[in-house]
């Protein structure tokens, strides 16, 4: 059971990585992604989240991204068994904008979420490209009801252009395999 | 309310029923002793205990029970408690053993049940029987397999599983007869999905055709304006599909798509997919690999024939829910009155290409998934009519679409004059007066 993730092919931002010697001597080369910068992303990300900002949450990701939130501890691959959510890029822009709909009903009255982001490590690390373990609680507040969520989420973070973005994203629930209502926030 | 066969009765009308049948604990009870307590309940599929030992954790009704493969190589259900105090016995979900033992006070039990070992028995009274049957984890009074699939029945007397099934054995057979190799196997994990209401809604909306173009639309206006230029490694793809097909017009649903009834309250949706519309498109490679595979081990003609049945949810009342195309299998577990939890189950057709599975897992995302942009608005569905039904004001709900035109079917059933008739709904009513007040209620009187 020990098989690694399957993963889509690396995001074309980490391919396209320049040279350094190509940068131009007049602007200063971009810092490299230090755990300092990640905390700062990751912090951003969850405030978009939290304020339902979900096409600015969107253009975090790469165009190749996805987005995997496990239905059992330590699941191996998305592929040979269900998920919580699974989206590659093109049904991550899909929920994103069923989300915007007025008539999405699970979604009527909104939830209202709080998320704290802490623990964050850096796992591996490229000048350019890291994988960031990070650990979240979020409340989500709908309907007279309040749900705790907590788990560990790993980005895989890509720089390019000096720009941050989520070539993917992994969210494991401590709860991933219990009885749940219906999700529809993203973590 | 007072739980009498004739109080049961006068809920139950042509039409409509009373919102008591969804709100009030007492009918509630009622129906885990009557239905759940008498009716053939599925409990899980053989492939989840292959070998002696292997083990799974269910319930039959609220009753915990545990599935099991015993020494001999027979399929038990046993009633997952302890004969001493009273303890759940089985504490994993799923698992292989030689025996059970209960944590308190180590009484230890065969696989089929009987008690193996009491320690300190010299402290039972002299007539402590360790052979008595109550002196067991107490095995399910009627236990019965088709093709694999696990039932079992609390009453030690009423109709064969068969009888119980009826025509809706084709729909299982349709489940099997897809893989290749004449063989499935449970796979790929589970969701439990909960919402806050009746139990019997869950099957009351499956074979719904006239809810997607309402209560789905945010999920088939979203996947409408999606791109298809847009990155999917697949996934996404079969699950935009789906979205946009839940769109198709009402014309649609009430031309192309019929709806079959079945006596014990079964019954099944036609299929809405058109070939071309999902993945099992002819000119999808894995599909044509998948064709080839069963021209190769099963001929030409059985092919044709298999791929011909098509069926979307088939419902086995009261507890199961499955859909042959996709290799889906859905568990309804009441847990109170205004509380359910559903699981859902993923087959492996054995002997069909490998990526087959993949699109079984993406679809299994997209229907029964948890966090599914199209389940969760279903369940949303549930909550709302589980909170507008629990007030006074309308005490009677309809169950009347299409009641004049139920035809009876060649297989000793009814159908709608289409998908959009809830004569599913009327035909679990039927059922469920059967098991509350009329013939298990003579079933009662004689025992």
């Amino acid at each position: 059971m020990a098989r690694k993730p399957k993963r889509p092919p690396r995001s074309p931002a980490i391919r396209a990585r320049r040279p350094i010697a190509r940068r131009s001597r007049s602007t200063p080369p971009t810092p490299g992604l230090d755990l300092h910068r990640c905390e700062q992303f990751l912090i951003h990300e969850a405030r978009l989240l939290d304020e339902g900002k979900f096409d600015d949450w969107l253009a975090l990701f790469t165009p190749d991204a996805w987005y995997w939130v496990p239905s059992e501890p330590d699941q191996p691959d998305p592929h040979q068994t269900v998920s919580l959510i699974y989206d590659d890029r093109r049904l991550l822009e899909t929920r994103v904008r069923r989300l915007a709909s007025p008539r999405m009903y699970s979604q009527e009255p909104r939830s209202r979420t709080s998320r704290i982001v802490g623990n964050v490590t850096i796992e591996t690390n490229d000048r350019n490209a890291c994988t960031v373990r990070s650990k979240f609680m979020m409340i989500e507040y709908r309907r007279e009801q309040q749900r705790i969520f907590g788990g560990t989420a790993l980005h895989r973070l890509v720089q390019s252009h000096g720009r941050v973005m989520i070539a993917w994203k992994r969210v494991d629930l401590v709860n991933c395999d219990a009885p749940l209502d219906g999700i529809t926030i993203p973590f | 309310m007072t739980s009498t066969d004739d109080t049961f009765r006068s809920l139950v009308q042509p039409s409509r029923v009373h919102r008591w049948l969804y709100t009030d604990p007492a009918i509630f009870e009622a129906e885990m002793e009557r239905i759940f307590g008498s009716a053939w309940i599925y409990v899980g599929h053989e492939s989840q205990v292959r070998k002696p030992g292997d083990y799974v954790r269910t319930f039959i009704g609220r009753k915990p029970v545990v599935l099991v493969r015993d020494t001999e190589g027979e399929v038990r259900v046993i009633h997952n408690q302890c004969a001493h105090r009273g303890s759940l016995v089985v504490a994993n979900d799923k698992g292989n053993t030689d025996e059970f033992q209960c944590c308190y006070h180590g009484w230890t039990y065969h696989l089929d049940g009987r008690l193996k070992a009491v320690p300190l028995q010299h402290g039972y009274a002299s007539d402590f029987d360790p052979n008595n049957p109550k002196t067991a984890m107490v095995s399910a009074a009627r236990v019965k397999s088709y093709r694999g699939f696990v039932f079992a029945s609390e009453a030690a007397d009423g109709p064969s599983l068969e009888e119980f099934l009826g025509y809706m054995t084709t729909s299982l057979d349709d489940m099997i007869d897809r893989a290749p190799d004449g063989e499935i196997e449970v796979a790929g994990g589970t969701f439990k999905h909960a919402y806050e209401a009746n139990w019997k809604l869950y099957l009351e909306n499956l074979c719904d055709a006239a809810h997607p173009l309402f209560t789905h639309r945010s999920s088939i206006d979203a996947a409408q304006q999606q791109s298809d230029a847009v990155y999917s490694d697949g996934s996404g793809e079969i699950a935009i599909r789906q979205m946009r097909q839940n769109g198709a017009p009402y014309n649609f649903w009430e031309s192309q798509v019929g709806i079959w009834t079945y006596p014990n309250g079964h019954s099944y949706l036609g299929d809405y997919h058109d070939d071309a519309k999902l993945v099992a498109a002819l000119k999808d490679p894995v599909f044509r690999d998948y064709i080839a595979a069963m021209e190769k081990k099963r001929g030409k003609a059985e092919t044709r024939r298999v791929l011909e049945v098509r069926r979307w949810n088939s419902n086995i009342y009261p507890n199961l829910s499955f859909m042959s195309g996709f290799q889906q299998l859905r568990v309804v577990h009441p847990i109170a009155v205004d509380r359910t939890v559903v699981q859902t189950y993923n087959f492996r057709l054995k002997g069909a290409p490998e990526r087959m599975f993949r699109n079984t897992i993406s679809f299994a995302n997209t229907v029964n998934g948890t966090g599914s942009l199209v389940l969760t608005d279903d369940l949303e569905i549930y909550n709302r009519i589980g909170m507008g039904l629990s007030s006074e004001g309308a005490e009677w709900i309809e169950i009347g679409r299409g009641l004049k035109s139920d035809a009876p079917d060649a297989h000793g059933g009814r159908r709608g004059k289409n998908s959009t008739s809830e004569v599913y709904i009327r035909n679990m009513f039927d059922a469920w007066l059967h098991y509350m007040a009329d013939g298990c209620a003579a079933m009662r009187a004689a025992s």
